[in-house]
């Protein structure tokens, strides 16, 4: 079987009238994640309501013993083992305070942040007897509000519903009812249907995204330290990998009740541990490596990691590929195990 | 008994009593030996026949009797247990694929989408395509062009999908019970266009549990039951067969007494006892003697309705 390019075409331009047309999805579509933004952010405008310190080590692990301040409540420790990560975080106020004990004890602050000045206090209370020892160093910059780091988690977030349900929703109701059958008594093959369906959806979902991006930047002013053209790679092979994974669900699933628990089932696990609403770190590292599995977590820490910090394509290279990895494996069983017909 | 390894091309009677052409010798499409079993249940088994180039083919059957999953696995939509479908002498591939018109029994269009749109998009799924306003204007589908596919009539839905299965301009249509819940009016619209098609030279494969189309469109018939074909010739040929004479009908409940020595059929669901005879006169002087009243017998040629109750005993919408 040749592949037509018209065929893919035809069952493209089809599916987007379908999309564009309905209203109702529509405006959902695009709603909902502008609503969840401007609500979000003036909710939690006041910023993280607890403290966070990153201790500078190689172990992941934090021994309280080794000094009495890693005790101190209300504090979250965090290790880190890459200076210029914690650095960073520092002087974007998502860290107040960041500690070396060992020989040589040092500590960094943002002298711009409130809670550094506490947390600082809690430090040298508890360093009494070498509180002339422990090193002092200053870090700049501006803070990053919660809209500026909720805005990619909400456009990924956007995007796994959008990919998961607009693609393995649809195609499992069109089996159900039929029109995958009278598909099926075409030339139009398996490849060229599938190959419509992700067409559709990405650029659907880009142009969704874009607009959502857009209207929020302009309001809210949101931060753009990196490249455009980065972030538009990361949101390309992120919708493929995503529907991907929704073309796996989809592939032979007749009901449509089953595949919206199948997709809830990849949904909820991968909204609430790829940080979608919140940090990972500090988290265990077995619920951090779990987290890698999915492809929204990879989406997302590329997104911010441009947006935030400014990081380039070569800093996101490996997140890029961990997509487009799992975008080949995803399409390989997918296009393996596709049926048409609805036993 | 079955014509359908048509060598010798026989002349078909068809239900109008006029003589239609000889078949072609070629055969377009032939089925051997096809069997579907689902666990427990032989929904098709051992179904073989052949179709002539250029006829209307009829299979018939009561729901559940394997018609559809006969035709759908020729199709090539249902994947069979075993057997084999051969389309002018190849295994049907891909050259099927583009020279076949289907219209399935129950197909979901996309939501959202106009009638012109549905046409264009299935249109460009293929090599050949059909003249678009020829198209519009054979389905009477001019005046609907604008209009969503969630907001058609029944029969204008089945116009439309009769034009997607017409977009190839197909040498070989199938259609599967195309006039199911339409109103007699539209059925007898639909006639007329198969008709049409059918002068166009295109091969049809029809599945109908309605007798009296069959007897229109049809120049042969199989008829299946449990998944066997149970006969297979045209519908005059087959009735000849079955009937030697007409058949005298009279409701039961108008008898005085028992028909002893008068062979008759008792079809209790319909209230009324059948009589076949080749001497209408002779036949009605015998009934006479038991009736008490003469004024609803009925005297009229065996259908294809009746040689089904005869050969599978049960109604054909049963």
């Amino acid at each position: 079987m040749t592949v037509k390019l018209r065929r893919i075409y035809a069952i493209f331009k089809a599916r987007n009238l379908e999309f564009l047309r309905d209203r109702a999805s529509l405006s959902w579509n695009l709603i909902l994640p502008v609503a969840l933004i401007f609500g979000l952010s003036f909710t939690f405008s006041n910023d993280r309501d607890s403290y966070t310190v990153g201790v500078l080590q190689s172990d992941t692990k934090i021994e309280t013993a080794v000094h009495p301040f890693l005790e101190t409540h209300y504090i979250n420790f965090v290790a880190y083992d890459d200076i210029d990560i914690a650095m960073q975080k520092i002087a974007r106020h998502q860290l107040d305070l960041l500690v070396k004990f060992g020989d040589t004890p040092k500590y960094w602050i943002n002298p711009e942040s409130s809670k550094a000045y506490f947390v600082e206090i809690a430090l040298l209370q508890s360093e009494l007897p070498t509180v002339n020892i422990i090193e002092k160093q200053q870090i700049e910059g501006v803070s990053v509000r919660y809209a500026d780091w909720l805005l990619p988690g909400i456009l990924g977030m956007n995007m796994m519903f959008s990919c998961l349900f607009g693609v393995g929703y649809v195609v499992v109701r069109y089996r159900k009812n039929g029109f995958l059958k009278r598909l099926r008594a075409t030339p139009l093959t398996s490849f060229e249907f599938i190959a419509a369906q992700v067409a559709s959806r990405m650029v659907l979902i880009l142009l969704i995204s874009t607009f959502i991006y857009t209207g929020t930047h302009f309001i809210l002013d949101t931060r753009m330290e990196g490249s455009y053209f980065t972030l538009f790679l990361i949101a390309v092979v992120g919708a493929i990998s995503l529907i991907s994974l929704g073309l796996v669900v989809s592939a032979r699933v007749t009901s449509e009740e089953l595949a919206g628990g199948l997709l809830n089932l990849i949904n909820w696990p991968m909204m609430m541990l790829s940080g979608v609403w919140f940090t990972l770190e500090g988290a265990p590292e077995t619920v951090r490596t779990a987290a890698s599995i999915f492809p929204l977590t990879h989406i997302l820490n590329s997104a911010r990691s441009v947006m935030l910090d400014g990081a380039t394509l070569g800093d996101v290279a490996p997140s890029l590929l961990a997509l487009i990895v799992m975008s080949i494996v995803f399409l390989a069983i997918g296009a393996r195990i596709f049926r048409w017909e609805q036993y | 008994m079955n014509s359908c390894n048509c060598c010798v091309a026989p002349l078909a009677l068809a239900g109008d009593d006029t003589i239609r052409y000889p078949y072609s010798m070629t055969i377009a499409l032939e089925a051997r030996n096809i069997l579907k079993h689902y666990p427990g249940v032989r929904a098709v088994d051992g179904v073989s026949f052949s179709v002539p180039e250029g006829i209307c083919f009829g299979l018939l059957g009561p729901n559940g009797a394997g018609k559809t999953t006969t035709v759908e696995i020729i199709e090539g939509v249902t994947p069979a247990t075993s057997g084999e479908v051969l389309y002018y002498g190849e295994i049907a591939g891909s050259k099927f694929r583009q020279e076949a018109g289907i219209q399935f029994q129950n197909t979901a269009l996309q939501d959202f989408i106009t009638v012109r749109e549905t046409i264009e998009m299935f249109r460009t799924l293929y090599d050949r395509q059909a003249d678009f306003d020829e198209l519009l204007e054979r389905c009477s589908l001019r005046d609907l062009l604008d209009r969503d596919n969630r907001k058609l009539s029944g029969g204008q839905r089945q116009r439309l999908l009769l034009a997607v299965a017409l977009v190839n301009r197909p040498r070989l249509i199938f259609l599967d019970e195309p006039t199911t819940g339409l109103d007699p009016q539209a059925r007898r619209n639909f006639w007329d266009l198969l008709q049409d098609i059918r002068a166009g030279g295109s091969t049809i494969l029809l599945t109908t549990h309605y007798m009296d189309e069959a007897e229109v469109l049809c120049d042969e018939i199989a008829i299946i039951d449990a998944g066997k074909i149970i006969a297979q010739d045209s519908p005059a040929a087959l009735l000849q067969k079955q009937y030697d004479g007409l058949i005298i009908e009279l409701p039961i409940s108008d008898l005085t007494n028992n028909l002893s020595g008068i062979e008759h059929t008792v079809l209790d669901n319909l209230g009324i006892i059948e009589v076949v005879t080749t001497d209408v006169a002779e036949s009605l002087k015998a009934l006479t003697p038991h009736v008490s009243n003469l004024n609803q017998i009925k005297i009229r040629q065996p259908n294809l309705e009746d040689l089904f109750l005869d050969l599978t005993g049960h109604s054909l919408r049963a």
